[in-house]
């Protein structure tokens, strides 16, 4: 009574050994990011050039070396790590606030047909609305402070978890949810047992949107109604024509987005390896 | 669980192992809406399983054999009639039921050990559950690949794993829906022959729906013959006939081949046997 041992190529593979044959990038991680940073490199190097040669005035377009120093200076007067620092603070609440409802509201809508028929539609209008199109009003409901622009960022995250968990719950293998429902999973139990890994990558492609639309309303939100953050640095600096703090705060916008971006990667790459 | 058999069982488990029930099906039937008239796909269907016995459902494809299985179950409801467990009414997915489908049906992301696991009755403590999958996958065979992925083990093996968690919910009834009808023809064998060892150690009432006449002459102690009379008509029971001789049966029992005659028979089948031209 014993099955022949399946193909060992796919058992190892199984195991998360290494498959044999893989890109060469691929293979060297450090070769992979040095490749990575070759394109940035050259745009520093044209922005450089274009700035000390006199193609542009420095008010249009300050040196690279002017934007550190810029960078340098607010570093030391304490600024620099407050902006950063409640940026990052109110992208991070209001993701995962957001997230986590987006979640909640699409597992209720994918899985109940009352639900999708009753609320769905008006979900889908909200979603229609532009995200700028809400600050006015949350500021005149929720004021100045942190909640409106922590609200803002949260309905930024909401939608693209919402909208990719309540698809891809409709579309789980049938099979499987049967074969569960008969050994007595229902409810709760059988969403987080059977559904939700059963759409986990489709969870975390939804989770990377939502990060990605959390930074854009946050920008959307200090634009317009901030006394600190990166956004307000944008809008402060081009009132008093300081190029380089501007440029500043949006490199350092691209880092923060791309770090975050690459944590939550990491996070991609266990989870997949944990669920598919 | 009363594979002690094999191992000795956990002294202080109660032993809640024996359990086989009755399972009666009186006037079953079934009708599907079809645009605007209604396809009845079963009709007074009306046969008693008794408590331990194998019981083989045999038909043609699309007969109704599954939804009969399934209304046992209670993943269906029948449209007429009703489906008896132990004398009290099937309503809603039922304890007392554990299925085995045609595919495997195992979570992916979960270990064969953990899915095992998926079939363990609620509020089980840990240590005991833990002893009932080791029992189980040991009388599966599946020890050695119990920390693999069902994509890493084959199909046979997969088919194993499914009823080692159908067992783990220590059912009094056990469904097994075409299980072996993916299976290459000599997995199917192995597999036929590794039901009467389960059914050795577990006694429980078994309903197999099979469309293969051989498995159930090799299974079952008694095989029901779902058929229609007309191409439109619903089906109903054509015949039931008991098996004889104890299991595992000769493979090439005269008594068995005349049987499957018959049953080959009651299908429409022309079994080309000098007796039947």
């Amino acid at each position: 009574m014993r099955q022949p041992l399946p193909p060992a190529e796919e058992a190892e593979r199984a195991d998360g050994a290494p498959a044999p044959a893989v890109a060469a990038p691929r293979r060297r991680p450090l070769l992979r990011a040095v490749l990575g940073l070759l394109l940035p490199a050259a745009l520093l190097v044209l922005w450089h050039v274009l700035s000390t040669a006199g193609v542009f005035s420095a008010v249009q377009l300050p040196a690279p070396l002017a934007v550190l120093e810029a960078g340098i200076g607010l570093l030391a007067g304490g600024d620099l790590w407050t902006h950063v620092g409640i940026s990052t603070q109110r992208v991070l609440i209001g993701f995962v606030v957001g997230a986590g409802l987006g979640l909640v509201a699409g597992s209720f809508i994918g899985l109940s047909r009352w639900g999708s028929t009753l609320v769905g539609p008006t979900i889908g209008a909200f979603r229609a609305v532009p995200s700028l199109a809400w600050v006015p009003l949350l500021l005149l409901w929720i004021g100045l402070g942190e909640d409106s622009k922590v609200t803002l960022v949260a309905i930024g995250a909401f939608f693209p978890v919402y909208t990719t968990v309540s698809a891809a719950l409709q579309h789980v293998d049938r099979n499987l949810i049967e074969a569960a429902r008969a050994f007595g999973l229902h409810g709760l139990r059988l969403l987080t047992t059977v559904q939700l890994p059963a759409v986990m990558p489709s969870v975390i492609s939804g989770l990377r949107l939502a990060l990605a639309q959390a930074w854009l309303f946050l920008v959307a939100a200090e634009l317009l109604g901030a006394s600190m953050g990166l956004g307000w640095l944008l809008t402060d600096s081009q009132n008093n024509g300081r190029t380089d703090r501007l440029l500043l705060a949006i490199v350092l916008l691209a880092v923060l987005g791309k770090i975050s971006d690459a944590l939550l990667g990491v996070f991609e790459k266990w989870a997949v390896k944990k669920w598919a | 669980m009363s594979t002690s058999q094999l191992s000795p069982a956990p002294p202080t488990a109660p032993d809640t192992s024996k359990r086989a029930f009755a399972v009666a099906f009186e006037h079953v039937g079934k009708a599907f809406p079809a645009g605007r008239e209604t396809h009845h796909v079963l009709q007074d269907v009306d046969v008693t399983a008794r408590p331990g016995e194998v019981l083989a459902i045999l038909g043609p494809s699309g007969c109704g054999k599954s939804t009969l299985l399934r209304a046992a179950a209670g993943l269906d409801t029948a449209s007429a009639g009703r489906v008896l467990i132990d004398g009290t009414p099937v309503a809603g997915i039922d304890p007392r039921c554990a299925v085995a489908f045609q595919e495997p049906r195992l979570l992916p992301w979960r270990s064969v050990r953990e899915n095992v696991r998926l079939g363990l009755p609620r509020g089980l403590p840990r240590p005991e559950g833990d002893a009932a999958i080791d029992d189980l996958l040991r009388l599966v065979g599946l020890t050695a690949h119990a920390d693999h992925r069902p994509r890493a083990i084959s199909g046979g093996m997969a088919q194993r794993a499914s009823l080692a968690r159908a067992l783990a919910r220590n059912p009094g009834v056990l469904l097994l829906d075409e299980p072996f009808g993916a299976l290459d023809a000599l997995t199917r064998l192995q597999m036929q022959d590794l039901l009467l060892t389960i059914h050795a150690a577990q006694p429980t009432t078994v309903l197999l729906v099979t469309h293969d006449v051989d498995e159930a002459l090799q299974l079952a102690d008694r095989i029901v013959v779902l058929g229609r009379t007309g191409p439109t008509a619903p089906a109903s029971i054509s015949t039931v006939l008991a098996v004889p001789g104890e299991r595992p049966r000769d493979r090439a029992s005269e008594v068995l081949a005349e049987l499957r005659v018959q049953l080959l028979g009651h299908l429409g089948v022309d079994a080309h046997h000098p007796a039947t031209r």
